[in-house]
């Protein structure tokens, strides 16, 4: 019995290796690419050990015409989304887990609708409403559209941690006289920062990896995936893995900063 | 008591600005996108949709997206219930392969088509190793091997959007409590019979929101695929992008855009249809 236990466990460690190589490998491979010469990229059978490490691809790449712009548009319109969705989001995050309201089931349900709205479906009318507008091209018609596909995760996931937070101590905080704001903005908002940093995170990932949305919303603004999409046909190799590798590194540190939410984040708050 | 009635009118204050870009951001587009399809200089018209349904890379891109999706999603669903149930028997190091079983959560498609050239790219890593071993390389991405072009986009695919059945079923497992399973394991049932019997079919609603949701997201795979074959292998929102940022004509873009909506919906409803069937039938 113990002889076949310990089997088991064998064939489970190994079975959790194999399935970390190949969720692994490939981000190895993608970062040796783009760490690689130009010219042992143009090797074959190219080398699978970094034994030419350069920083000539990445570079190039960075100094592409288009690129640097890409990756401040990127970020503007990143943290726009951050602010503008959790300025609205928070608000109604909180209604949700506070208040009884009329129509809380239905508001839920447009929440959960909306999410499953395809962005394409948004995306090519937004355009001309935004060109008749005026912000067509602008990073603010781009931020416009990510705050509003932000907006649904963000009210759950702030529902969430407001429910979390305990109802006495803020109504103890206004029987000694504070007013609701200020009971929220010194009871609950300390207790739920971790977690709205959380949802600003998300907020902020997603509006960093939408592609389509940014890339049919603008000509010259375009966004870092935008950039890179647009002129992926007519580009070489070496500029691809580079901007993979450009795209990929924020995601690692996402990752490794919200392990400890991911499960709210996309585990539970669908429910 | 006045106080309760007070609130009404503070919730409702407190989400109507979300419901103002809600309003503004999704349902006006909508609309819009409806009229665009529709209506052409002279009024109401089909002419957009016939010129979509006339174009050659239509039904190709119907085909593959459906493809895509009936190969995709079993496999899928299969590979992220192994990972749960691996992690679930508290392997050495489940912190450390959980992080990076996830990591790809956060990678746009694009981002992986990207990864995955390096991979199957004719010069690329795959070919590479196959040389080291001797064997004479594939062009896997070649217009002309559509079998090996779809099974780049699957495996990539694959590799990037696992990891949110992942999360979805690894949160599931966690809220179902353990004595159902141990009570089973007393009684002798063999791993597979509590496996069958006891955790699927609790794990059923998180299994139901994760089938929804990947089928939708799966109806709009489409930088992976410009990424790896250009347009050698058609998709829906692919030709969207084509229709709108290539041949500059939005109104095709739309009609498409809208079938590719029309169908999510209708998954998502027969999906909701078809599980509940099951509930009452057991």
């Amino acid at each position: 019995m113990s002889a076949r236990r310990r089997w088991e466990r064998a064939a489970i460690q190994a079975a959790c290796v194999a399935i970390t190589l190949f969720m692994g490998v490939p981000l190895y491979l993608i970062a040796l690419a783009a760490l690689s010469s130009r010219d042992s990229l143009n090797q074959f059978p190219l080398p699978l050990l970094p034994t030419d490490p350069s920083t000539e691809t990445m570079s190039t790449f960075l100094q592409s015409t288009g690129v640097t712009g890409g990756f401040i548009n990127s970020l503007t319109v990143g943290l726009g989304t951050v602010v503008l969705a959790l300025l609205v989001g928070v608000p109604a995050g909180y209604a949700v887990a506070r208040y009884a309201f009329r129509g809380k089931d239905t508001y839920q349900l447009i929440l959960l609708l909306t999410r499953a709205l395809p962005i394409v479906v948004l995306s090519v009318p937004l355009a001309r409403i935004f060109l008749d507008t005026g912000l067509y091209d602008t990073t603010y018609a781009v931020m416009l559209l990510h705050t509003a596909l932000a907006l649904p995760t963000t009210v759950l996931i702030t529902a969430a941690i407001f429910v979390g937070v305990s109802h006495e101590q803020e109504e103890a905080a206004m029987i000694f006289g504070a007013s609701p704001l200020q009971a929220f903005l010194r009871v609950v908002a300390p207790q739920a920062l971790p977690g709205i940093a959380a949802a600003a995170m998300f907020a902020f990932m997603l509006s960093w990896n939408e592609v389509l949305g940014a890339t049919v919303l603008t000509l010259n603004q375009r966004t870092l995936p935008a950039q890179v999409l647009t002129t992926l046909a007519d580009s070489p190799l070496a500029y691809r893995f580079a901007g993979g590798l450009a795209l990929v590194l924020p995601a690692l540190v996402f990752i490794a900063v919200m392990r400890r939410y991911l499960l709210n984040m996309w585990g539970t708050t669908l429910r | 008591m006045p106080r309760r009635r007070a609130r009404i009118p503070a919730a409702v204050l407190l989400i109507a600005p979300s419901l103002v870009v809600m309003t503004a951001l999704f349902a006006w587009p909508l609309v819009v996108g409806v009229g665009q399809a529709f209506s052409g200089p002279d009024g109401p018209t089909l002419a957009y949709a016939r010129r979509m349904l006339d174009d050659p890379y239509f039904w190709p891109a119907v085909r593959n997206t459906a493809l895509l999706i009936v190969v995709l999603i079993p496999v899928q669903f299969a590979f992220a219930l192994t990972m749960a149930l691996l992690l679930r028997e508290r392997p050495r190091f489940a912190g450390f392969h959980f992080y990076v079983w996830v990591i790809p959560l956060a990678i746009s498609d694009l981002a992986a088509g990207l990864v995955w050239l390096s991979v199957f790219a004719d010069r690329g890593y795959l070919n590479s190793v196959l040389d080291h071993l001797g064997v004479d390389g594939v062009a896997w991405l070649s217009y002309q091997n559509t079998a090996t072009m779809f099974l780049a986009v699957v495996v990539a695919e694959l590799w990037r959007s696992t990891s949110l059945v992942l999360v979805i079923v690894v949160a599931g497992l966690q809220g179902i409590p353990k004595d159902y399973d141990e009570a089973a394991a007393v009684f002798g049932a063999t791993y597979r019979q509590r496996l069958r019997h006891v955790v699927l079919p609790q794990l059923r609603p998180s299994l139901q929101v994760a089938l929804i949701l990947r089928t939708i997201l799966a109806l709009e795979t489409f930088a992976v695929a410009q990424a790896l074959t250009g347009r050698s292998l058609p998709l829906l929102v692919g030709e969207t992008y084509q229709w709108y940022n290539v041949l500059q004509n939005p109104n095709v873009a739309t009609a498409i855009a809208l079938v590719v909506l029309a169908v999510s919906m209708l998954a998502a409803a027969g999906y909701l249809r078809l599980l509940r069937d099951r509930t009452v039938t057991q």
